[in-house]
């Protein structure tokens, strides 16, 4: 099966700190794959690297058999790769419609006809979808500022999906995010894999949300790939024990 | 419609119909601000655009005004060009000189950005007077003809006073259309999160130089539009003076509010008319009254308005799953 997305010896440094060191893994179509290590252990660097945030200073990144190595987000974004960040990032003066119509409004048409056309970009229905499938409709007028926290990070999965994305990367959907929320959470997107056959690349610290959600998991200390493979395979590894605990 | 879209209706029809019976209330030094206010208004517009839509700031657009002024005058005076052609000319070329102008903004922002749109102003004033040859210098160039429309001059104070407004209205009309479509959106997500806005595939590199260029074209029309108003220009109300007045007109009315400059035009052009009768302390109470209402709602005047006008917020809905926890 040919892989959806295949990182080749990606390498990030800063001056003399290498965050990223040769890391190599592919994500096949279906999958969701989990990227986990200890703070500062390069996963967040990997993913800006993978996006077009960061330019890497070695290596390939592919997506569907093309070389999107350094490609612009917004350019990475029309092709089907979408994201979530770490820290929230909606736009707080638009309410819950708008941000999610915004999400997919570059997606429709050309200029002329976002300029022309109308103001929803013709994406009323799939904003409401979204809405609904999200359990938003309570909250579809309100400014997304007024959301609580846990419902901003929906909102900001949502956006993700909003483009009908072949991949999404989601950084630390979990944080800080209260239990029931949380739950909610990972029912969508366990949801979205099913229905649409999204592939997740999902970056957390929460063990039991990635053990629960993914089919495969990367973990990384350091800059480099110390072990993968299924959640059992990698909670029993003693590397994996080691660079956790620090013995 | 809600109590606060009725209450702006109400209002805005209350100030057309005031400004449409104008002329038969103002004499023609009144009616001269009136269109003074206009003709701002559009320049402010733009300005508007580019930095309260999009976030860039910029202290060029004095000069655009100068730009397209100087191109109505020109191709009128010396050329005799019909003003419709100015139009064309004077929009086209500061759409491609903000267009340029907006490259910097891509590399730099904030400060900086304000810095290389400064140094901008000051080479086109430079420009405005030392090449006599074309702008006639200091000595500036006067008989800037009046339109015709239909074989009817526009030359008294109340005919051209009403093609300012007409003016102001068509571009009104034009701006609320576009910020209202998924572009002005875009702008919004340009100035609150370009690395979000870059994720969901908004081009920002390419809004961000749309903005410069509609706001330098903007205030190139506001420029033809001077310059039939005042049928005489030189260099000197196109220095970094005239684009700091543009800026405090967009911060005082509201920047990023679409009646935002409408209203700051208000303060910048009228207000100053209002306190003379202090005498020579008129500037001091404007300067005064602008660095309170600063001081006090940096959203500015339209964003004051908005907190008496906003319905009583309540609190998002909690869903009872979340409550639980």
């Amino acid at each position: 099966m040919s892989a959806l997305l295949s990182v080749r010896d990606l390498r990030k440094s800063f001056g003399g700190i290498v965050a990223v060191d040769g890391v190599s893994f592919e994500v096949h179509d279906g999958e969701i794959l989990g990227i986990i290590g200890p703070n500062g252990s390069g996963k967040s660097t990997l993913f800006n690297c993978i996006l077009g945030q960061l330019q890497p200073s070695q290596g390939e990144v592919r997506f569907e058999g093309q070389d999107i190595t350094g490609m612009r987000p917004c350019d990475l974004n029309r092709r089907g790769v979408s994201r979530t960040f770490q820290l929230l990032q909606i736009f707080p003066q638009l309410s819950v419609r708008e941000n999610l119509i915004l999400a997919g409004q570059e997606h429709q048409g050309t200029m002329t006809t976002r300029l022309f056309g109308p103001r929803d970009a013709g994406l009323a229905s799939a904003a409401e979808k979204m809405i609904d499938f999200f359990r938003l409709r309570h909250l579809a007028d309100e400014l997304a500022s007024s959301l609580s926290y846990g419902q901003q990070k929906l909102l900001d999965a949502a956006m993700a999906f909003m483009s009908g994305p072949r991949l999404v990367l989601l950084d630390e959907p979990a944080g800080g995010v209260n239990l029931t929320m949380l739950e909610s959470l990972r029912e969508r997107l366990r949801a979205i894999n099913a229905e649409q056959r999204a592939t997740f690349i999902v970056i957390e610290h929460n063990m039991e949300f990635v053990m629960a959600l993914c089919t495969r998991i990367v973990v990384l200390a350091e800059g480099r790939i110390i072990a993968q493979g299924d959640p059992a395979s990698v909670r029993a590894d003693e590397k994996v024990i080691e660079a956790y605990l620090g013995h | 419609m809600n109590a606060r879209n009725i209450a702006i209706a109400a209002l805005s029809a209350v100030v057309i119909a005031a400004l449409l019976a104008a002329p038969y209330a103002l004499k023609s030094y009144g009616l001269y601000i009136l269109s003074l206010w206009a003709v701002t208004t559009i320049g402010a517009i733009g300005l508007n655009l580019t930095l309260g839509y999009a976030g860039q700031i910029s202290l060029a657009q004095g000069a655009f005004v100068g730009i397209g002024a100087y191109c109505t005058a020109i191709l009128t005076t010396k050329y005799g060009y019909p003003l419709p052609f100015t139009y064309l000319v004077a929009f086209v070329s500061c759409f491609s000189i903000g267009w340029v102008l907006g490259y910097p903004a891509l590399r730099v922002e904030h400060h900086y950005l304000a810095f290389v749109t400064l140094a901008f102003t000051t080479l086109v004033y430079l420009i405005f007077r030392n090449e006599e040859w074309l702008t006639g210098g200091v000595s500036g160039i006067g008989g800037i003809p009046r339109p015709v429309m239909f074989g009817y001059s526009l030359r008294a104070p109340a005919e051209f006073y009403y093609f300012c407004l007409a003016n102001l209205a068509a571009i009104s009309l034009a701006f609320w259309g576009l910020i209202r479509s998924p572009w002005g959106r875009a702008f919004v997500a340009v100035r609150e999160n370009p690395v979000r806005a870059l994720s969901l595939g908004v081009d920002t590199r390419r809004y961000t130089l749309i903005a410069f260029a509609l706001g330098a074209g903007l205030g190139g029309i506001s420029g033809v539009l001077l310059a039939q108003l005042v049928q005489f220009i030189d260099p000197s109300p196109f220095s970094l003076t005239a684009s700091l007045n543009l800026l405090l007109m967009v911060v005082v009315g509201g920047s990023g509010y679409f009646f935002g400059p409408f209203v700051g035009a208000i303060v910048a052009v009228l207000l100053p008319e209002w306190l003379r009768f202090s005498g020579g302390l008129y500037l001091i109470c404007y300067a005064i009254l602008v660095m309170v209402l600063m001081a006090f709602c940096p959203t500015g005047l339209i964003g004051l308005a908005g907190r008496f006008l906003k319905p009583v917020s309540k609190p998002a809905p909690v869903p009872a799953r979340e409550q639980t926890t």
